[in-house]
C-alpha cells in the first residue's frame, strides 16, 4: 500500500510538469492551430535559465526564477515572430517543421554553450519533506504540485472572469469574428506564445532539481506532454492536465512493475492505444470534415 | 524536351554519375560520404511519395530506415544468410510496419499522424537499444556483409558506392515516373483535397497505405544498403532526429520532385563538412535553415527551377461520349433518407425519385439539408435511416470511391479542384474512375480533353487549376465530373458566385447536358435558372420535403412560397 501511494505521489508530481507543458501546447494550438514541437526546449530554456542565474551567476533562487520569467517572456514574443508570423498564412505543415528547426536551433545552441553533460540545480527548498507513517512526500515533488494546481487554478479565473482572458478565447474560437469585432488578433496571439513559453518555462524550472538539467530533458518531455494533450482530447485545457498527470503515474507505476530500460515506452504505448481506439480522448468531441 | 529524350537524357547521366563514382580516385573519405548520401537519398524519396505526392507527414522515416539496416545486418551476421536474402527481410519487416502505420491514416491526419509516427519511432529506438539479445543493444552490429557476384568487387568500397548509385537511379527514375501515373496522380489529388479525391472514384485509405509501404519500403532499402557501406550500424543512427534529417532533406531539396530528395540528401550530407568551421554550432544553423527554408523557400531547391508551364493542347478535342442506355423507371430512389448531427436533424426523412434524363432541382432555404442530402448520396455521410437505390441496387452508405465507381459524380458548392494540378490532370483522374471503361492513359486524356472541351476550357488544359479564374474552375470541376462518364450528375449550387455572362453559360451548358440524356440533380438558389432547366423540382426544409413537381406547379405551391417568403399575407392569398 505504502508503495503505491509513494509512487502515485512521484507519478503525480512528474505528471504535473508534463501537464504544465501540455498546458502550452493546447493554448497555442487553440489560438494558431499550430502544434508547437518546440515546447519542450521552452522547459530547457527555463531550466538553464535558472543553472544560468542560480549556479553560475550565484543569484539567490527568487531572482534566479524572475529573470527566467522574464526571459521567458522574451522568448516566447520572439519565438513567434520569427518561427509562426512569418508562416501563418500557410497549411499546418510548414509550421509543423519551422518549430521543428525551431526545436533543433535551441536544442543545439545550449548543446554549444554547455556541452552534453546534465547540470545540476540545488533544490529548491531547504527541507527535504515531509513524512507520512511510511509515506514520504519530498519537498520538491510537493512544490510541483502546489505550482501546478495554483497556475490552473489562476488561469482559470483569467480566461473565465477578465477580459482579456474572454478576448484570448474569442480568438481561439474564431479570428475572423473576434477580428470584426475588433480585438487584435496578432496581439492575442502573441500575448498567447509568451504565456505559453512562460508555462514552458515554469516547468523547467520545477523539473531541473529533480532530473538533470540537459538539453535532452526537452525532447523526451515535449513528446509525453503531446501524448498527454492526445489523450485528454486535442485542444481541450483540462484534458492536458488529466492526460498529463496520467502519463506521469502510468510511466511511474511501469517503471517500477514492468521494466526500467522501457520507462519512456509507456506513455507511447498508451498513446497508441488511444490514437487507435479512441483518437478523440477522453474529453474530445468528434468532429468530421464537413464538404 | 519528349519524355523519351527525357529519359535517354536520364540514363546518359546516371551511366556517368556511374562511371565516375568507378573510375574517378576519389579517396576513402569522400566515398564514405558519397555512400551516406546515396543511401539517404533513396530512403529521403519514400518520402518524396509520401510526403510530396501524397501529403502525408512521418517523422519516422529514420525507423524505417533501421529496420531495413537491422535486416541486412541480423540476416548477414546472426542469421547467417547472404546480403540480398537478407536485405528482402528488411524490406519485408519494413514494409509491414509502414502499411501498419499507414492503416492509422483510416482515422487519423495531421497533428495525430505526426504524433503516431513519431510515437512509433521512439518505441523502435528502445527496442533496438534494450533488446540486447537480439540486437546487441547501444553497441550495435559490426562485420555487416556485403553482396557476393563473381566478377564484381563489392568489397572495393567504390564498386560498392556505384551499385549504390545504380539503385539510387533506378528508384529515382521510377518515382519520378510515377508522379505522373495513374497511382501518382490519385496520391497527389488525395493530398491537395481528399474529400474530392474520394468523390471521383479514388479509394483514398489505400492509396495512403500504398504511399507508407513504399515510403517505408524505399526507407527500408536505404538502410539496407547503409548497413552493407558501414559494415557497422548502432541505434543512435536511427534515432528521432535523424527521421528529422530526413525530412528537411526532403523540404530542402524540393518535396515534389524526386530530384529534390537527391538534393536534399547530397546538400546536407555535405553541408556539415562544409560548415564545420562553426565546430558545435553546425546543428543549430541547421536548425535555423529548416525555418530559412520553410520561410523563403517553400518548394525547396528544386522549386525555385522548376515552374509550371503553361500549354494549349495540341492534338484536336474529340466530341464527348456522354449517352447512355435509357432504362426505364426510376433511376435514383430515395426512401425515409435521414442524416442526423447529435440532436440537430439535417435530413429528416426524405423521399425523392429521379427519373433517367431528367434534370431534378432540389431547393429549399439555407439550413434546409439540401447538401447534407448530397452529401449523403455521393457517401460523404453516412445515412442515420432510410434507403437508397440506383437502378434499383441499394448504394446507401457505401464508401465515395464505391458510389463514383457506381457512376454517381458531383460538383462542390465550394469548388474542390485537385489546385496544384494543371486542368486536365484534374480532368484526367475524373476519366480514370474506376468502372468508367477507360483503360490507358492515352484514352483518358483523350476523354478528359473531350469533356474540357464540353465545357469550353479544352485551351486552358494547360494551366494550373488554382491559378484559373473562379467561373474557370467550375466549369472545370464539372468537366472532372463528366469525364467520368456518371449515370447521375449532382451539382451543388453550380451557379453560386458566377456573373449573369457565366450563369447563362451555365444554363446553356445544362440544357445540352440534358439534350445528351444525362440525368442531374441540381442544387440552386438561382429560380431563374432552375426555371429554365428543371423538369421536376424537390423542396426542402427544415431536413423535410414541403414539395414535389413540375417547376410551374412547385413554385405556387403555398407552403414553398412560405418557406422562402414567409407567411404569406391573407389579402394576397385571397
Amino acid at each position: 500500500m505504502t508503495v503505491l501511494l509513494q509512487l502515485l505521489f512521484q507519478g503525480v508530481g512528474i505528471g504535473a510538469v508534463y501537464a504544465l507543458v501540455a498546458l502550452g501546447f493546447v493554448l497555442i494550438y487553440r489560438a494558431t492551430n499550430v502544434v508547437n514541437f518546440a515546447q519542450g526546449q521552452f522547459a530547457v530554456v527555463g531550466a538553464y535559465g535558472m543553472v544560468v542565474t542560480t549556479a553560475d551567476l550565484g543569484l539567490p533562487y527568487w531572482v534566479g526564477i524572475l529573470i527566467t520569467l522574464a526571459v521567458m517572456a522574451l522568448f516566447g514574443a520572439l519565438f513567434n515572430l520569427s518561427v509562426y508570423y512569418p508562416l501563418r498564412n500557410r497549411s499546418f505543415l510548414p509550421v509543423v517543421i519551422s518549430t521543428i528547426g525551431a526545436s533543433i536551433f535551441i536544442t543545439n545552441i545550449i548543446l554549444g554553450v554547455y556541452g552534453p553533460e546534465p547540470s545540476m540545480l540545488a533544490p529548491m527548498l531547504d527541507a527535504p519533506g515531509i513524512s507520512l507513517g511510511n509515506l514520504f512526500l519530498d519537498a520538491q515533488y510537493l512544490t510541483i504540485i502546489a505550482v501546478t494546481l495554483a497556475l490552473v487554478a489562476l488561469q482559470y479565473l483569467f480566461f473565465e472572469h477578465t477580459l482579456l482572458g474572454k478576448r484570448m478565447q474569442a480568438v481561439s474560437q474564431d479570428k475572423e469574428m473576434a477580428s470584426l469585432l475588433g480585438i487584435k488578433v496578432g496581439w492575442m496571439i502573441m500575448l498567447t506564445f509568451i504565456y505559453s513559453a512562460m508555462l514552458g518555462g515554469i516547468a523547467g524550472i520545477l523539473v531541473a532539481p529533480i532530473l538533470f538539467v540537459s538539453v535532452g530533458l526537452g525532447g523526451q518531455i515535449a513528446l509525453k506532454a503531446f501524448a498527454a494533450t492526445i489523450i485528454g482530447g486535442f485542444g481541450d485545457v483540462p484534458g492536458a492536465i488529466v492526460g498529463g498527470i496520467a502519463i506521469g503515474v502510468i510511466e511511474t507505476f511501469g517503471a517500477y512493475y514492468i521494466s526500467v530500460p522501457y520507462k519512456d515506452a509507456f506513455a507511447f504505448i498508451v498513446l497508441f492505444a488511444f490514437l487507435l481506439l479512441r483518437p478523440q480522448g477522453l474529453f474530445g468531441e468528434k468532429v468530421s470534415q464537413k464538404a | 524536351m519528349s519524355p523519351r529524350a527525357r529519359t535517354l537524357v536520364y540514363v546518359v547521366l546516371a551511366a556517368l554519375a556511374v562511371g565516375l563514382a568507378l573510375a574517378l580516385p576519389l579517396g576513402e573519405y569522400l566515398v564514405k560520404l558519397l555512400l551516406q548520401a546515396a543511401s539517404y537519398a533513396i530512403a529521403v524519396l519514400g518520402l518524396t511519395v509520401l510526403l510530396g505526392y501524397t501529403g502525408q507527414i512521418s517523422l519516422a522515416q529514420a525507423a524505417f530506415f533501421g529496420l531495413g539496416a537491422y535486416g541486412v545486418a541480423l540476416g548477414t551476421t546472426t542469421l547467417g544468410l547472404g546480403f540480398l536474402p537478407a536485405l528482402i527481410l528488411g524490406l519485408v519487416v519494413a514494409t509491414l510496419f509502414g502499411i501498419a502505420l499507414g492503416s492509422s491514416t483510416l482515422k487519423l491526419g495531421g497533428h495525430y499522424l505526426a504524433m503516431v509516427t513519431i510515437s512509433f519511432q521512439q518505441i523502435l529506438t528502445l527496442v533496438l537499444t534494450n533488446w540486447i539479445s537480439v540486437t546487441g543493444g547501444p553497441d550495435g552490429i559490426r562485420n555487416i556483409g556485403r553482396p557476393h557476384l563473381p566478377g564484381i568487387d563489392f568489397e572495393n568500397n567504390q564498386v560498392y558506392l556505384a551499385a549504390c548509385l545504380v539503385v539510387l537511379f533506378a528508384v529515382g527514375g521510377l518515382v519520378a515516373v510515377l508522379k505522373s501515373r495513374r497511382l501518382g496522380l490519385a496520391m497527389q489529388a488525395v493530398r491537395d483535397n481528399e474529400l474530392a479525391a474520394g468523390v471521383v472514384g479514388i479509394n483514398t485509405f489505400r492509396v495512403k497505405i500504398i504511399a507508407f509501404a513504399l515510403s517505408a519500403l524505399l526507407g527500408g532499402l536505404g538502410g539496407g544498403l547503409f548497413a552493407g557501406a558501414f559494415r557497422y550500424i548502432s541505434p543512435d543512427q536511427f534515432a528521432f532526429d535523424d527521421s528529422v534529417v530526413l525530412l528537411t532533406m526532403v523540404l530542402l531539396g524540393g518535396v515534389e520532385a524526386a530530384v529534390g530528395a537527391t538534393i536534399g540528401a547530397g546538400l546536407l550530407i555535405l553541408l556539415p563538412e562544409w560548415l564545420r568551421f562553426l565546430k558545435q554550432f553546425y546543428l543549430a544553423v541547421y536548425g535555423a535553415a529548416v525555418i530559412l527554408i520553410m520561410v523563403f523557400l517553400p518548394g525547396g531547391i528544386w522549386g525555385l527551377f522548376s515552374r509550371h508551364r503553361v500549354w494549349t493542347p495540341a492534338a484536336p478535342v474529340g466530341p464527348l461520349e456522354l449517352d447512355i442506355e435509357a432504362a426505364g423507371g426510376t433511376l435514383l430512389s430515395v426512401r425515409g433518407l435521414a442524416k442526423h448531427f447529435g440532436g440537430v436533424r439535417a435530413v429528416d426523412g426524405v423521399d425523392l425519385d429521379i427519373a433517367p434524363g431528367s434534370v431534378h432541382a432540389l431547393i429549399g432555404p439555407n439550413g434546409s439539408g439540401k447538401t447534407t442530402l448530397l452529401n449523403v448520396l455521393s457517401g460523404i455521410y453516412r445515412p442515420t435511416a432510410g434507403s437508397i437505390a440506383l437502378n434499383g441496387r441499394p448504394v446507401a452508405g457505401l464508401a465515395p470511391h464505391v458510389l463514383a465507381a457506381a457512376g454517381i459524380g458531383r460538383t462542390f458548392q465550394n469548388i474542390r479542384l485537385f489546385h496544384s494540378l494543371s486542368a486536365l490532370d484534374n480532368v484526367i483522374i475524373g476519366a480514370e474512375r474506376p468502372g468508367s471503361g477507360i483503360a490507358h492513359r492515352a484514352a483518358a486524356t483523350a476523354r478528359a480533353l473531350a469533356a474540357l472541351g464540353f465545357v469550353g476550357m479544352a485551351e486552358r488544359a494547360g494551366e494550373l487549376a488554382a491559378s484559373l479564374p473562379y467561373g474557370h474552375q467550375r466549369l472545370v470541376e464539372i468537366a472532372r465530373a463528366l469525364a467520368g462518364h456518371p449515370v447521375l450528375l449532382l451539382l451543388d449550387e453550380p451557379a453560386a458566385g458566377l456573373n449573369l455572362t457565366e450563369k447563362q453559360e451555365l444554363v446553356e451548358l445544362l440544357k445540352r447536358l440534358r439534350g445528351h440524356g444525362l440525368t442531374i440533380l441540381l442544387i440552386e438558389h438561382d429560380m431563374d435558372l432552375v426555371e429554365q432547366v428543371a423538369d421536376r423540382i424537390t423542396v426542402l426544409n427544415f431536413g423535410r420535403h414541403i414539395a414535389d413537381g413540375s417547376p410551374a406547379d412547385v413554385l405556387r405551391h403555398p407552403e414553398v412560397i412560405a418557406a422562402y417568403l414567409g407567411e404569406v399575407p391573407s389579402h394576397e392569398a385571397a
